[in-house]
């Protein structure tokens, strides 16, 4: 690792002149030279040098060198989320090329500083995740590598299984507990004429009535947990018998979990900005002349779109070019939505300007689902010239489906929805009163993959030491997966069908 | 030190070895990961070394796609790895199960798991040949070995430190303390000083997966030869009635519809010997693979008197295998187990089907010779 050369440094301050200029706001970038090793390790620990030791980095260490060293991707940039803000460049690298980097850099660092799903994320994660990494060896060395290393493979497997909205949540989730619960009314038959009161509600069945309710309300509250649990990993940290150490490193694999989230919800968006970014900043500020032809070999090569693949840059940098020209020229609101002539949609100008402004608010306030919600409209796919894809079946190759903008987008939000991940829920602690755990799936139309389901069935019953089960829906017939410790079983349960409704 | 990243890395070999051992057996008994010769590794296929979690399957009924296309066009290459930017710790991505493994590696897990002794050659002095390798500069040669980049710059940088470059007249002139030579090292190589004669039944009844059998049977016995010795050569013999020195492709593909005499093959092999592969410097290896039926029991005498007189003296090992063949009597191993019941050089072994490969694999090489 090293200090960037007297000539990048000054490149560096220029390109941050430029950003400034054009209302970025940054936090404080430090850029750093590394040789495509140190590039790749870094990588592969997410960006931070300090991680546990886990043998899954070694394995992205090894995947990474490969196909770098086949020539198959090479990784240009690297930034990560903090304050201050570090930034990897590659060596050997040209002028231009760490030029585009550094301009790219500088629009991921802006978004992660003015992002809303970024502003709970922890900007000292350096620390964070050095001091976890110390704890972590620390128990190695106490309780031996493979079994701390085993613990972190079962964790790692529900580190999916979080509440995306627990930050927005936090404040209503700590609400206390309300001391006594009101007294309880047993449902009296309603009667107009006093003397049959006594037939209609006779005082025993009432009183039966209402000890059968108290219970049953006793039976909610004493529920664990209250109602379906989103985020399952701080469940467990609470609920689940574990060793100090072992809540410890699930705490860690949680807490790490979170930090990256945000960078799973908006993809799309952070890669788009700082696409968004780096070209405006080069083309009409920082590229010379002599430099226009690698430019654009570079610049072509990151938004290469290949048939059947969604490239994230490509999409992110074009809504975002697609805002800004919608909101100079005023294609927006009732009378733009109104209007259906050919003619004078195209010709369309109402000279607001509000381009910039609403690209600031946007990046400030949306995630990847409510941008594309809002503003992958049916103009835009079709000059983008989307499609939707289908397997075909007798020849086993994914085909052409169609051009159906509602399709498109549904799909589109469909992948994006909860992080792509599954919606799972705790249901109950103490499943058929057993101590079993029991989780649920939300199906909304497509199966849980089941080899990996069984899996990771196993590894929340070293969890929880007690059975676990998991209600989902497999080819339309509801499911339950359970493993007791010995066995998965497979068996049909209708009550996971109705869990939804 | 030892960067963070060789740790996880070499724990990350370290698991895929111990998955490789787990299902050794299993990898033995399919051909399908025999390297291409030449290659020094090979591809095992490795089911499930990622973590497992609560993630979607592929009934998703599709995806979404950029581009031009009339519904019902093939979308190419799901998977083409493009140039980009990738950014680390985003989506697991589809890696390919396939791992490789240098033979090196798979010889030594090989040896592990078997229990293997590691061999003694034989013969004190193993060859060695000596190779003259250019690794430097020195300032005394010949002429023909002058260095013209390194004399320049030596000159180059006398003569701006004498203040005698011009910059606009670049000329150099070297003197004789610039002129620099390049200079070698002669570097002892070991010499290949094992071989491996591989011999063969090619007579009709020895099927496809008789042969296939044996292709595995010998890539394994290469693999751990090849670990002990340095440069290994192997010549492969197939006979019927009559046999041939034949190159490694034709031994494994060839198919012949004659009767079997087998010490057609003892033969050949005790000539080879003699010519190229003096057992005074050669660690000799035979392996002979058969349905185990001979022509004539005069025919099995003679071999069974070649092998005690000449092949037997003159080898480390001469491992028979039997495979077993639906035409096949299988007569040949009893009557080698009678007659060698006590020597050690010569050991046989039955094998009735692909998953019994590692266990005569095993008594082959268990005697570390």
């Amino acid at each position: 690792m090293a200090a960037l050369t007297p000539e990048l440094r000054d490149l560096q301050s220029e390109i941050f002149g430029y950003a400034v200029e054009f209302g970025l706001d940054c936090f404080t970038t430090n850029f750093e030279m590394v040789d495509y090793r140190q590039m790749c390790e870094i990588a592969s620990y997410g960006g931070f040098p300090v991680r546990y030791p886990h043998w899954r980095f070694g394995m992205e260490y090894d995947h990474m060198l490969k196909s770098h060293t086949y020539g198959l991707s090479k990784i240009y940039e690297l930034v990560i989320n903090t304050d201050p803000c570090y930034a990897y460049l590659l060596e050997g690298n040209s002028l231009v090329d760490q030029k585009l980097v550094m301009a790219h850099v500088f629009g991921h660092c802006d978004f992660f500083k003015n992002n809303a799903f970024f502003a709970h994320t922890d900007r000292r994660m350096i620390d964070g995740m050095a001091n976890n990494a110390a704890r972590v060896r620390r128990y190695m060395e106490r309780h031996g590598v493979s079994a701390v290393e085993s613990f972190i493979d079962v964790c790692l497997s529900l580190d999916n299984l979080i509440d995306p909205w627990a930050a927005q949540r936090g404040a209503s989730r700590a609400r206390p507990i309300s001391e006594e619960p009101p007294e309880i009314e047993a449902g009296r038959l309603p009667t107009s004429r006093g003397y049959l009161e006594g037939f209609i509600n006779p005082p025993e069945l009432l009183a039966a009535e209402k000890e059968r309710r108290r219970a049953e309300e006793e039976a909610q509250r004493r529920k664990l947990p209250r109602s379906p649990e989103r985020d399952v990993l701080g469940f467990l940290v609470q609920h689940a018998p574990l060793e100090s150490w072992e809540a410890d490193v699930l705490g860690i694999i949680r807490e790490e979990a979170y930090y990256f989230l945000p960078q799973m919800q908006t993809k799309i968006m952070n890669e788009g900005w700082a696409s968004y970014w780096h070209s405006k900043i080069m083309t009409t500020r920082a590229l010379r002349d002599a430099e226009v032809i690698d430019y654009a070999d570079a610049a072509s090569g990151v938004m290469a779109t290949a048939p059947g693949r969604l490239n994230p840059y490509k999409l992110g940098i074009e809504l975002f070019r697609d805002i800004e020209e919608r909101w100079d020229r005023g294609l927006f609101g009732k009378d733009w939505a109104e209007n259906e002539s050919a003619a004078a949609r195209a010709s369309w100008d109402q000279r607001l300007g509000l381009g910039k402004q609403k690209l600031f608010e946007v990046r400030s306030i949306y995630n990847d689902v409510t941008f594309l919600d809002e503003f992958f409209t049916a103009d835009f796919c079709e000059r983008q010239r989307f499609f939707t894809t289908r397997e075909n079946r007798r020849s086993g190759r994914v085909e052409v489906e169609g051009r159906e903008f509602a399709k498109i987008k549904q799909r589109m939000l469909g992948q994006l929805t909860n992080f792509g991940q599954p919606f799972i829920f705790v249901l109950d602690a103490n499943y058929q009163n057993r101590g079993e755990l029991l989780l649920g799936h939300r199906h909304e139309g497509t199966d849980l993959r089941l080899d990996y389901a069984r899996e990771t069935l196993r590894g929340l019953e070293r969890i929880w030491r007690r059975p676990a089960a998991l209600l989902t829906v497999l080819d339309e017939r509801p499911k339950r997966i359970r493993f007791d410790g010995a066995e998965i079983s497979v068996s049909d349960e209708p009550a996971a069908q109705k869990l939804w409704s | 030190m030892i960067s963070r990243i060789e740790q996880d890395h070499s724990r990350f070999r370290e698991i895929i070895r111990g998955k490789v051992r787990q299902n050794l057996r299993k990898y033995m008994a399919r051909g399908d990961i025999i390297a291409p010769q030449g290659k020094g590794s090979v591809t095992i296929p490795m089911p499930q070394i990622n973590i497992p979690r609560f993630t979607f399957g592929d009934n998703s009924g599709g995806g979404v796609g950029q581009g031009e296309g009339q519904p019902g066009d093939p979308v190419d290459g799901a998977q083409q790895p493009g140039q980009g930017k990738g950014k680390a710790g985003e989506g697991e991505g589809d890696k390919a199960l396939e791992i490789e493994v240098s033979l090196d590696e798979l010889a030594e897990i090989l040896g592990e798991e078997l229990g293997l002794p590691r061999i003694q050659p034989k013969g004190v002095h193993a060859l060695e040949t000596r190779k003259d390798r250019y690794v430097g500069l020195r300032s005394t040669g010949p002429e023909s070995l002058r260095s013209f980049k390194a004399t320049y710059k030596r000159a180059l940088r006398r003569q701006i430190a004498m203040g005698t470059y011009d910059p606009r007249r670049p000329v150099i002139v070297p003197i004789r303390e610039d002129r620099r030579y390049r200079s070698w090292r002669t570097d002892p190589r070991p010499h290949s000083n094992a071989v491996i004669i591989y011999m063969m039944d090619v007579s009709g009844s020895m099927g496809d997966e008789q042969k296939e059998i044996v292709r595995i049977e010998s890539f394994w016995i290469d693999t751990w030869l090849r670990s002990q010795y340095k440069g290994l050569q192997s010549r492969y013999i197939i006979h019927d009635a009559t046999a041939r020195l034949v190159e490694r492709e034709v031994f494994f593909r060839t198919r012949e519809s004659g009767g079997t005499m087998i010490s057609s093959a003892y033969k050949l092999c005790n000539e080879l010997i003699d010519a190229e592969f003096d057992p005074e410097h050669w660690n000799v290896y035979a392996f002979h693979f058969s349905d185990g039926d001979n022509w004539s029991v005069d025919d099995t005498s003679a071999c069974v008197r070649l092998l005690r007189d000449v092949l037997l003296p003159r080898v480390n090992l001469f491992g028979y295998g039997q495979v077993e063949s639906p035409y096949g009597s299988g007569q040949f191993i009893k009557d080698l187990r009678g007659a060698f019941a006590k020597n050690e050089l010569l050991i046989t072994s039955e094998i009735k089907g692909r998953e019994e490969i590692m266990d005569s694999i095993r008594e082959f090489l268990r005697r570390g010779r």
